[in-house]
């Protein structure tokens, strides 16, 4: 039987990348004076995770550069080298490298083999302590240096190909094979060999208890003690007692497990591993062999590390209470709670026809029926939403790493990161949100001595904030920066050939810097200032069904305030009739809806007809005849009127009927059918029938184009 | 993708192993499709009309939580009489991960046929274009035209997918 790695590949890459995101975040946050020895520890060990999953699949690259930080770390983490900046950039460079090659291994462009190499070199060159800072401690050897020869032996049943698994030992230094695997003895021989490897032992059995079951094998570090039962470790120590402790300290942890289970077995191996419990071979082997720490149920000697253990015990449980479940499996779930819904909502409608007396048990079934499948529907819908912070996480590193580009002095406050949103938005606002962040750091806070003239503390603050506020949610980019500048904006936007006006309201103003090609900043950084960003930023918003409004003082500070709908699946609608056909208009398009008295409506051209709102002459647009509706052509005065308003044009939608307004679960056309002009995606009603969602833009961008210059005659009048 | 994985089958399995397909009528003519292709076969429910789409794009029905299209094959091949009663019948296919509602003017029976109960088809004049048909099925007396029901309708003329999709077949 082979065994194949590549899929545990995309498991290696998620955890890989979740590893890199926590160790950003916890250097991000470090205090460089005064690092807690928790949060060093919770590096390495991320560090460490990877090294280990790197090498278990095969992936040297990483490892090998891991490996190094690792040692970095360790040596920072146990006090021999003390925290300093240069470390926390190395580290947070060697995460970028990372999680470069990680995307490579994916399918990317390779990493460049000098910067690797270089990052290596540095790396290198700070473990090596200046000053040794505890010399108490014996200076840790990097544990590469130790080649260490390790006894290796394989009971059947073995389950994957021996050769293969000597071949993968074979690379990790030099495999002496003593005694072939004979399954067909009796008693079976185990297979023997030695390996002598730079490798720690904890890797070796660590890849081993990966592809093999506990129970078949058993590594024995340099030694001839052999009990049984000496599974993971054998202690090579020169070592003060206080290793030994610690690492009994480990094994303690896992003392009410039954050990006896071979799952449990395994979680040993890794789970020891992950918390960085063991400590790198820190010396000859050739030192007297201490007797092998038991796996089986050892009380826990000297509870000498309490706060250790309690930090695995929370790292443990928080594994437990999540999983991972792709996409597919949520909406495929969300699907069919909605029909479930829409079965009810069937059911319901039969039953308000039968007698309430006669059929109450059943009436009442009905609505407990109703009941639990609307909580059923809130909470598959709970499921998408993600907490913000998924987004707002990246944002530290932006920050730091901007700031220190452009010379600034910028603090970064986030608030509501808990807020949660569905998962759909948040991969899209990470673009649009960072380009905010971006400008905001490149044209709103000043440089320290323009802040110190200005009678503002060097340091500039930059907010992110998020919170619900009815039906949306609200996101805003805060700074206490130099303000948008009026005069600049107007200045700039009559160069580019915008129809300006000096009365133009602010807010007005403020929007003219979403206009394509617009951008006020005297010269062109890598930062920002091309003028390609904010238009682009407006489209993204607008596309996921929100909207982005500014307000701003000059050096008071600007805010971005972006509001997105709660989720992408559910929306408010108008439900509309044209004549037997049900249509659904997105309610953030509509501005007010209206029945015109005959007078209001006015014909241009004898084509054309424009309605008279409040002294504003609006095109308007009969869904009817978009759509080439089969009904008599109504009038306008008969009919109703909605006004809707897409990229600051009004139109007035020519429609037969109001029916209501609630929410709707939209669903696309295009998963069955093709993208529809005019229709935005359809929805299903209450009856169990497809009403179809009109796309309002499209209208309104097509009457553009069609009537553009009747609306300009009828504007003159 | 989809296609290939047919073509692959064709040549291979089905000279020697035995396969199913669904007969249905359109007009006089009898057609056979690949039985693995068809997901259910249901009444005409009302549909909603979609506008800016041909006149056989008879519009999209709620089928359990999914938006399917409808097209009607006797329309689009201008057969059979097109009505829409108790006895209409739509086969609701899936082909190429998208799923398509066919109305027709019935549905027979299936057969099973080897591939060398499949002759090549000569050019003739049936309603559907030579392009989408495999072959002539002979089962006794009967003659079922062959049709290879993803390439149909995947084809430009169908107007069931945009370029884009229809290119990546």
């Amino acid at each position: 039987m082979t065994f194949d790695m590549s899929q545990f590949h995309q498991v290696f890459f998620d955890e890989t990348a979740e590893h890199l995101v926590n160790m950003e975040s916890l250097l991000l946050a470090i205090n460089v004076q005064q690092p807690e020895s928790e949060d060093l520890n919770a590096i390495f060990r991320a560090a460490h995770s990877i090294k280990g999953g790197a090498a278990t699949f095969g992936f040297s690259d990483l490892a090998e550069l891991t490996h190094v930080l690792e040692n970095l770390l360790d040596k920072v983490r146990k006090n021999e080298l003390p925290l300093s900046r240069d470390i926390v950039d190395a580290s947070l460079l060697s995460g970028d490298l990372l999680k470069e090659m990680l995307a490579f291994h994916r399918g990317d462009e390779p990493v460049d083999e000098a910067r690797i190499a270089v990052l290596k070199q540095k790396l290198e060159q700070l473990s090596v302590p200046g000053v040794v800072a505890v010399p108490s401690v014996p200076a840790a050897q990097p544990a590469a240096a130790v080649s260490g020869r390790l006894h290796i032996e394989l009971y059947p049943p073995v389950a994957m190909a021996v050769e293969e698994l000597w071949q993968r030992l074979a690379a990790l230094g030099s495999l002496q094979i003593m005694q072939a695997l004979d399954e067909q003895a009796d008693p079976v021989i185990p297979a023997l060999a030695v390996l002598t490897t730079a490798s720690p032992c904890d890797d070796v059995v660590e890849m081993l208890a990966f592809l093999l079951s506990p129970e078949s094998f058993k590594v024995v570090e340099d030694t001839t003690v052999e009990d049984d039962g000496v599974g993971f470790f054998s202690l090579p120590a020169i070592a003060p007692s206080g290793d030994i402790a610690f690492e009994e300290d480990g094994f303690g942890l896992f003392a009410p497990l039954p050990a006896s289970s071979a799952s449990h077995n395994a979680d040993i191996a890794f789970e020891e591993d992950g918390f960085g419990l063991f400590e790198p071979l820190a010396a000859a082997p050739s030192a007297t062999p201490v007797p092998a720490a038991n796996h089986a149920p050892a009380p826990a000697k000297e509870p000498t590390r309490p706060e250790t253990r309690a930090v695995t015990a929370v790292a443990a449980a928080a594994g437990e209470n999540s999983i991972r479940v792709s996409t597919d499996k949520v909406d495929l779930l969300l699907n069919l709670v909605g029909e479930l819904v829409i079965t009810q909502s069937m059911l319901m409608q039969y039953g308000s026809g039968l007698d309430s007396v006669e059929h109450e048990n059943l009436l009442n079934s009905i609505s407990l029926l109703q009941r639990n499948s609307r909580e059923l529907q809130e909470a598959v819908m709970s499921i998408r939403m993600m907490p913000i912070a998924f987004v707002f996480n990246r944002f530290p590193r932006v920050v730091r790493d901007l700031a220190g580009k452009l010379d600034k002095q910028v603090e970064l406050k986030m608030v509501g990161e808990n807020t949660e949103l569905d998962k759909g938005f948040i991969e899209k606002l990470s673009d649009p949100l960072t380009h905010l962040v971006r400008n905001s750091l490149d044209h709103g806070i000043e440089s320290p001595e323009q802040r110190r003239a200005k009678g503002k503390k060097e340091t500039g603050l930059l907010t992110l904030r998020a919170f619900h506020e009815g039906g949306s949610i609200v996101i805003e980019v805060t700074d206490d920066g130099a303000g948008l500048r009026r005069d600049k904006i107007l200045s700039k936007a009559r160069e580019s050939g915008l129809p300006v006006s000096d009365t133009m309201s602010d807010t007005e103003v403020w929007a003219l810097i979403f206009e394509p090609g617009f951008s006020t900043a005297a010269e062109v950084t890598d930062v920002s200032g091309r003028g390609v960003g904010m238009d682009v930023v407006r489209k993204n918003i607008v596309a996921m069904g929100g909207r982005i409004d500014i307000s701003s003082m000059v050096d008071i500070g600007t805010t971005m305030t972006i509001r997105l709908p709660l989720t992408l699946a559910i929306m408010d609608g108008m439900s509309i009739k044209i004549a037997d056909e049900t249509y659904v208009l997105p309610l953030n398009y509509i501005l007010e809806s209206l029945q015109p008295k005959p007078s209001e409506v006015k014909t241009i051209a004898g084509r054309g007809q424009v309605v008279s709102v409040r002294g504003e002459y609006l095109p308007i647009v009969s869904v009817a005849e978009y759509f080439s509706i089969d009904a008599p052509a109504s009038q306008p005065d008969k009919s109703i009127l909605i006004i809707v308003e897409s990229s600051s044009q009004k139109v007035a939608l020519m429609v037969d009927e109001l029916l209501g307004q609630q929410q709707f679960v939209v669903k696309n056309l295009e998963a069955n059918y093709r993208k529809v002009e005019g229709l935005s995606g359809a929805t299903i009603m209450g009856d169990g029938r497809v009403a179809l969602i009109l796309d309002v833009a499209a209208i309104v961008r097509m009457n553009l184009q069609k009537a553009h210059g009747e609306i300009l005659t009828a504007q003159l009048h | 993708m989809g296609v290939a994985t047919m073509d692959a089958n064709n040549s291979s399995d089905t000279d020697k192993a035995r396969r199913e397909y669904l007969v249905f009528a359109l007009g006089k003519e009898e057609y056979g499709i690949d039985i693995l292709k068809v997901q259910e076969i249901r009444g005409y429910d009302a549909v909603t009309r979609l506008a800016k789409s041909p006149s056989f794009i008879k519009g999209v029905i709620n089928l359990r939580g999914h938006i399917v299209p409808i097209v009607d094959m006797r329309i689009k091949f201008d057969v059979g009489n097109v009505i829409y009663n108790d006895f209409t019948v739509v086969i609701i296919l899936n082909v190429l991960n998208r799923t398509v509602g066919m109305v027709v003017d019935g549905v027979s029976d299936v057969i099973e046929l080897s591939g060398d109960d499949i002759r090549p088809a000569p050019e003739f004049g049936a309603v559907m274009n030579t392009n989408y048909i495999q072959g002539l099925g002979v089962v006794g007396e009967r003659m079922i035209i062959m049709v290879d029901i993803e390439k149909l309708m995947s084809s430009d003329e169908m107007a069931l997918m945009d370029a884009a999709v229809a290119a990546n077949v």
